[in-house]
């Protein structure tokens, strides 16, 4: 089962080897981990994505927590929340077909940001469920290329946290 | 490069201004009362050597890197204090890396500071470079690389701080050659801002801790199981308090031998693979079993799925990742060991439970710790008499294989701090250098390694480092010419195929006196107890070489995977 961690680390150099070392060493599987700044210019978010059952998902929060340099750690279990992957996909487009995959472009609320002769390449940005339907698709037209950033989470407003651990670290 | 003048040196700790990083090194040393530094120099660290010239700090110079950082972790085991060790760069640095890994795995306190190539050099493949916080990260609690001397002295005391605090490990410091010679523009923050270091210590929750005692006192058959961690946090005498209100069976781990005192009756000595069949039937039997400061290993559970199938599990811990890592905890306690042991000694009630102790009695009589004294020594009976000599008092190290199951279950241990093992990581070769490093720190007590051929080989060079300090440390090698745990393995377990196990010995005694160290050989028991006592009383470092039975096993023996109270009891038991 995949889970979703985000995870508040201070910027430094060496945190994201810390954390992706943490992972390889205990042997965790990492679907997805995407890093990038937050409001605070000192700390970053790791928004990790693992897979495994709810123990391991504690292990991995707790064993988090340990890592020096890692300020706070959120697990979005059972919290209600909003994730978003981006994914930037060439496919292949002869002029004909054109109007059909712009077609489904504008359904899925995607857009073309680049089109030549034979392909066009699609920036669409959703969660990930969405995200593969549009590949389900477009592969029968052909697939280039294709860049995903991983998943980035977010809980909706009021609360502020999910089930949050702050700190718990020995 | 010029150095600064060095003078009278003190811990003058008010300005950094101006000062190179190897003054703000030593400065920061001496601010954190580094008494004993174990290392060995090298080019990237010659600085740090310069400044070390006429230092009060005592440098202890080892014959390897490993033997530094064992020494470190022998000094930090028996007195509490933090192992310092320093080492240059590269191969320095990369031989420390079994010594950092075995500190890790037991929690033990130690600061390991190791010389770099230049800052802009860093990635060119540099004489000696190797990417040593990229090698030690995942055997080091923290590591730092220092790339300004502005950060030395607040990278220094953030390391001390967390390698003693918390759970305790091992941070490493890098510090690029040219660091060293800069000199500071600024006074160091000493904020301790560590936004992502929050150890738990202290007390436990109070509504946790009322339960947990709530379910001891309910209990009929209750099992406390002590680690490691009731000695980091010098927590035995709360807990021979609480097991005496409560009369309470307590069993130990390798690492928690000496937490709780073997010659008092409630004791059930060593639980686990090797441990007595009293304590490993006593845990499979309770209805409540209490672990503090123990992290559930695989060498004490046996398989996990059958392990105290009816216990309430109730676990103290320092360390919330080791709850619920491996067995599912009923009623988990985060905290310092001794401060939940004395939180919750109020709330114990004193019970008889006549049934369970005459349980646990039975099982004593019946299943003893035994060897039979005939034929060739047994290698049980040189450390059985050995305890008895030192009145179970000395400061016992240990290499790692079957003397060191023995020496576990028969030295008798009494005190915290005593044993000087490697229980996690199981590093052969532990035993010499953490029997000197513990040696420097008790310099009056009598230390003594007992030590397998096989272990003793990997490190036995550090003699001389005892020799030449002065340090009156015995060894004890008991030699059967095998790597005996695993030719024991390969016995029972691979129909007698002994494969890379033969281990011809040399003459121990002739490099003992050539290092200049005492020794002696004793091949028969009419000898061994003169050979003990002349041992034990000789002035300096001493090396007693003992024949013994080749093909003794280690009994009792839980099988890997098998349950806990599945033990092959060998003949005797």
């Amino acid at each position: 089962m995949k889970h979703v961690i985000s995870a508040i680390v201070e910027n430094q150099p060496g945190v994201l080897a810390h954390v992706a070392g943490m992972f390889a060493a205990r042997g965790y599987n990492i679907d997805s981990l995407v890093v990038g700044r937050t409001e605070d210019p000192a700390l970053s978010r790791m928004t990790i994505v693992v897979i495994g059952d709810e123990q391991v998902l504690e292990q991995v929060r707790k064993q988090l927590e340990k890592v020096i340099n890692v300020v706070r750690v959120r697990d979005f279990m059972d919290a209600d929340y909003i994730q978003r992957d981006m994914m930037l996909i060439r496919v292949h487009v002869t002029p004909e077909k054109r109007p059909e995959v712009l077609a489904l472009v504008e359904m899925f609320r995607a857009k073309a940001v680049d089109i030549c002769r034979n392909s066009m390449m699609v920036e669409i940005a959703g969660p990930e469920d969405k995200i593969e339907a549009f590949i389900d698709l477009v592969r029968p037209y052909g697939i280039h290329e294709l860049a995903r950033t991983g998943i980035i989470a977010m809980q909706r407003g009021k609360s502020k946290t999910g089930s949050e651990t702050q700190n718990g670290k020995a | 490069m010029t150095q600064e003048q060095q003078g009278g040196q003190s811990a003058d700790t008010s300005g950094f201004i101006g000062h190179t990083g190897a003054k703000i090194f030593h400065q920061m040393l001496l601010e954190e009362g580094v008494d004993i530094i174990f290392g060995y120099p090298g080019g990237s660290v010659l600085p740090i050597f310069d400044e070390l010239y006429d230092t009060p700090i005592q440098f202890i110079l080892t014959r390897h890197e490993q033997g530094a950082c064992h020494m470190a972790d022998g000094y930090a085991r028996s007195t509490g204090k933090t192992g310092v060790v320093l080492a240059t760069s590269g191969p320095g640095a990369t031989n420390l890396v079994t010594g950092l890994a075995t500190a890790m795995m037991d929690s033990i306190p130690m600061v390991a500071f190791t010389g770099q190539v230049k800052s802009h050099l860093i990635g060119n493949d540099a004489f000696q470079e190797a990417d040593t916080t990229g090698i030690t990260r995942p055997v080091c609690k923290h590591n730092y690389l220092c790339k300004d001397v502005n950060d030395l002295g607040r990278i220094i005391k953030e390391a001390f701080h967390i390698a003693s605090s918390g759970r305790p490990g091992p941070v490493l410091v890098d510090i690029p050659v040219d660091i060293t010679v800069a000199k500071a523009e600024k006074e160091p923050d000493f904020s301790m801002s560590l936004p992502g270091y929050k150890p738990r210590g202290g007390r436990g929750n109070e509504r946790q801790v009322k339960l947990a005692c709530e379910a001891i006192n309910n209990a009929e058959r209750p099992v406390l199981y002590v680690g490691g961690g009731v000695i980091l946090s010098n927590g035995s005498e709360a807990l021979r308090a609480i097991a005496q209100k409560g009369k309470l069976p307590t069993t130990t781990t390798l690492l928690g031998l000496g937490a709780f005192d073997e010659t008092d009756p409630l004791s059930l000595k060593m639980l686990g693979m090797h441990g007595t069949a009293y304590a490993n039937h006593a845990v499979q039997q309770s209805d409540c079993l209490v672990s503090v400061g123990a992290r559930f290993d695989d060498r004490v559970t046996g398989d996990l799925t059958k392990f105290a199938p009816k216990a309430k599990i109730i676990h103290i811990d320092i360390d919330p990742a080791s709850i619920s890592k491996t067995v599912s905890v009923d009623i988990p306690l985060v905290g310092d060991a001794k401060c939940i042991l004395e939180q919750m000694l109020p709330y114990i009630e004193t019970k008889e439970r006549p049934q369970w102790h005459g349980q646990i009695d039975e099982w004593k009589k019946k299943y003893p710790l035994a060897y039979k004294a005939e034929g060739n020594i047994k290698p049980q009976e040189v450390i059985d008499q050995l305890g008895k000599m030192t009145d179970h008092d000395a400061i016992i190290a240990t290499g790692v294989g079957q003397h060191q199951m023995w020496a576990a279950q028969f030295y008798g241990w009494t005190k915290p701090r005593q044993i000087q093992t490697s229980g996690g990581l199981g590093t052969m070769g532990y035993g010499v250098p953490a029997a000197i490093g513990a040696q420097f720190g008790n310099p009056d007590k009598l230390v003594v390694d007992i030590d397998g051929d096989g272990s003793f080989s990997m490190t036995m060079v550090e003699i001389i480092t005892a020799v030449r300090y002065d340090m009156p440390t015995k060894f004890i090698v008991l030699d059967n010419d095998y790597l005996g745990m695993v030719r024991q393995w390969q016995e029972m377990f691979y129909s007698r195929r002994y494969s890379g196990v033969a281990h011809p010995c040399p003459e121990f005694t002739m490099i003992a006196r050539g290092y200049g160290a005492q020794a002696a050989k004793i091949t028969d028991r009419s000898e061994l107890a003169d050979g003990l006592n002349e041992m034990i009383n000789s002035d300096g470092p001493y090396v007693l070489h003992v024949c013994v039975e080749q093909e003794e096993n280690v009994f009792p023996m839980v099988a890997a995977g098998k349950a806990l109270d599945d033990m092959v009891m060998g003949e005797l038991i």
